[in-house]
């Protein structure tokens, strides 16, 4: 344990923001399709999360928290996974979820303020996203516990914000994946703000891959921009984690070009010019001009998807507003697995009041 | 329920269930049924033992619990009997451990969970009041936190400064939290085996003053007792005495000192603080008329002030007197020399049963 010891912290990027190649390309990009599909999730992405700010502007949904320009973090992470892997997201990874089982409808009603939103049918064992900043990382670390005393094949990926690093939560989750030797992959979506605090007000680190070392793990910087080096990155981690059980934390820079919620107003804080220079990194343009340069993706092509998106989307809202209602009843019955008896009578209070005050409220 | 327990211990209703989950074991001989005199503690240790090897998922976990088995002994021997992987020495740092705990609950695991002291759970509330208490209602049934998180509390111990407090209502005041209290080694027993089997999250809080206190003969049957139900200690007339946890001591003692004087107190110990037994306090303010609520943590807010508010709501033609409450100060815990001055003594329960009969 004695003596000086040396780190350094790898960053890697095969795209500029030009789309043109800086390394020479990763072997797993010879899978067309995928190269593919890494594009259409993040153009869906993108035109779901533009759809989701829409509803919350015209009042029919609640405060929503945008992805905008950082898809391809979320995109690769979903892609990368297996199925039988947990996600364990925190609340800026809807792409990932999605590309895990959850609708559209279901992220609609999450923050439609509709619990049902959180149920992720498909996506049987991944947890939903996590509120409270960076408590979802131990509990991440417990889920790859749990994997690893099952002795099963699955890894567990969890995410977090730049502003989380900041937390506790987070440097125990990393020390407890070191020290268990559990497998597990740490993904930061470091897009600069935590709401109105610039990274720099969060830490004095250059880096947040290098929090790694101290915990005894690896550690990786990754322009999160650039969906090549995140797909490249994210799936040597789980390899790892999967073959090895060895933890990664992987830190993917990225920049929010929206603000923080439809809630927040980031114009109060943050320079435009800054916000416009971003604006030239951003990765779906980034990777549809490589496609292009690669002769993968035309005009056509864009068309049809641009078309069938919308398609997606369109259905998703249509879905969503026309879900019938829980029953009142339902704020209560999913406390327990059993209702105590001690609660009968609010569960009761609460069927009279919803009959009260919604004249439907007897027959439904 | 075991029908040859002392009816001290028996579950003050005819009609109370042990929990669906509570199926009577099998479990192919691994362990023989034995009986034997312990304390506490050692009824604590024997039921985790008896359940750790009735079923595979559930793993240990906490500071110091498995080479050292625990700081009060009361994971004594486990890992060396079901191994490193099923119990675990978590780095120093509670908000982690309950995270973990919720991490392994939802993938099928049974985490039973020990916070070293109870006033160092803070760290972990984030953690089971935001997501141990919600994952159920949140995902809308599909995940859940079937887990126990075990705590020492309470005063008596003349311990070091945040080792003796008792903060069980900061608990019973979460929607989703069940808060669990034994006071004698059988109910220890049988109320543990039933918060592991819960399918939902236990606070499984521990009266440590007690730790080792009285030694009581505890059959190992795998048998466990119902929780959410209160457990009348004894049958009387005259009063009703409503406790939980170390106190109950107290409260027998001063049981037996008013029978001497011709009062017969019908003796509570509600056991599962939340969600709260009223049904068998009603009844017996119904018969008695009168009652005393006694408890170690801080008066205001407390749970005692619930069950008189419950009172009052159900019971006002029942009462014939006010309903007192003797109960900890609003203070700070005093530190080792003086926290006798705070804990609730048999003079001050006395003295408030003598006051709730004499009232006209």
């Amino acid at each position: 344990m004695r003596g000086r010891q040396q780190f350094s912290i790898h960053f890697l990027q095969y795209l500029d923001p030009e789309g043109n190649l800086d390394l020479p390309l990763p072997e797993w990009t010879s899978d067309g399709p995928l190269l593919l599909s890494i594009y259409q999730n993040m153009v869906l992405a993108r035109l779901l999360d533009q759809k989701a700010v829409a509803l919350q502007r015209t009042g029919q949904m609640g405060t929503y928290p945008s992805i905008l320009g950082q898809e391809a973090i979320s995109v690769c992470t979903g892609l990368a996974m297996a199925k039988n892997d947990v996600l364990v997201p925190y609340y800026r990874d809807a792409p990932a979820q999605m590309i895990r089982g959850m609708s559209a409808a279901e992220l609609f009603m999450y923050w439609g303020g509709d619990e049902r939103g959180g149920n992720l049918n498909t996506a049987s064992r991944d947890l939903p996203i996590c509120v409270p900043i960076a408590t979802q990382l131990t509990q991440a670390a417990g889920v790859a516990t749990a994997l690893k005393i099952k002795d099963e094949d699955s890894v567990v990926v969890t995410s977090c914000g730049d502003g989380a690093t900041s937390k506790g939560d987070f440097m125990e989750a990393l020390n407890l994946a070191g020290v268990w030797d559990l497998p597990i992959v740490f993904v930061i979506n470091n897009n600069r703000w935590a709401i109105s605090v610039p990274l720099a007000q969060q830490t004095r680190a250059p880096t947040l891959a290098q929090k790694a070392i101290a915990a005894g793990i690896e550690g990786i910087q990754v322009d999160g921009n650039d969906p090549i080096a995140v797909y490249e990155v994210i799936s040597k981690a789980i390899e790892r984690a999967r073959e090895h059980k060895t933890p990664t934390l992987i830190e993917a820079l990225s920049y929010r070009l929206s603000d923080h919620t439809t809630a927040d107003d980031a114009s109060r804080y943050r320079d435009a010019d800054e916000l416009k220079a971003h604006w030239q990194e951003e990765p779906i343009h980034r990777f549809q001009q490589f496609l292009h340069q690669q002769g993968l993706w035309d005009r056509e092509q864009e068309k049809a998807l641009q078309s069938h998106c919308q398609q997606t989307i369109d259905q998703a809202v249509e879905q969503y507003l026309a879900a019938e209602e829980e029953p009142a009843t339902a704020i209560i019955d999913y406390l327990h697995a059993f209702l105590p008896y001690s609660l009968e009578g609010q569960r009761s209070a609460i069927q009279h009041k919803d009959a009260s005050v919604n004249t439907e409220g007897e027959s439904r | 329920m075991n029908m040859s327990f002392s009816t001290s211990d028996s579950p003050s209703t005819d009609d109370a269930v042990e929990p669906d989950e509570c199926p009577s074991p099998d479990i192919g001989g691994k362990i023989e049924a034995e009986n034997k005199e312990c304390v506490l503690v050692e009824a604590i240790n024997m039921a985790l033992h008896y359940e750790m090897a009735r079923d595979d998922s559930v793993v240990v976990l906490g500071e110091d619990v498995a080479t050292n088995g625990g700081v009060f002994r009361a994971t004594l021997d486990l890992k060396q009997t079901f191994g490193a992987a099923r119990v675990l020495d978590t780095p120093l740092a509670e908000g982690l451990i309950g995270g973990i705990s919720i991490g392994m609950a939802t993938q099928g695991l049974k985490p039973v969970t020990e916070i070293q002291f109870m006033g160092f759970m803070f760290a972990a509330l984030e953690q089971l009041m935001c997501h141990a208490a919600r994952m159920r209602n949140r995902t809308r049934g599909r995940l859940s936190c079937p887990m126990v998180v075990r705590m020492p509390f309470g005063g008596g111990i003349h311990a070091p400064e945040h080792h003796s407090e008792s903060t069980e209502a900061l608990l019973a005041h979460t929607p989703g939290l069940r808060v669990v209290i034994p006071s004698s080694p059988i109910r220890a027993y049988g109320l543990l085996l039933a918060a592991i089997r819960d399918p939902d999250p236990v606070i499984f809080l521990e009266p440590k003053r007690i730790y080792r206190a009285q030694a009581q003969r505890v059959y190992n049957d795998g048998q466990a007792l119902p929780l959410d139900t209160c457990f009348t200690l004894r049958e009387g007339k005259d009063i009703t005495l409503v406790s939980w946890g170390a106190l109950i001591s107290e409260c027998t003692q001063v049981a037996d000192q008013m029978l001497e004087q011709g009062i017969a107190v019908e003796l509570i110990d509600v056991a599962t603080v939340s969600p709260l037994d009223m049904a068998t306090i009603l009844e017996s303010v119904a018969k008695t008329g009168r009652c005393v609520i006694a408890h170690e943590a801080p008066k205001t807010g407390g749970i005692g002030g619930e069950i008189a508010a419950q009172l009052a709501e159900h019971a006002l033609l029942d009462l014939k007197a006010p309903v007192l409450r003797v109960a900890g100060y609003d203070t700070v815990m005093p530190y080792a020399k003086k926290e006798a001055l705070y804990l609730p003594s048999t003079a001050q329960i006395s003295s408030a049963i003598q006051q709730v009969l004499n009232f006209a």
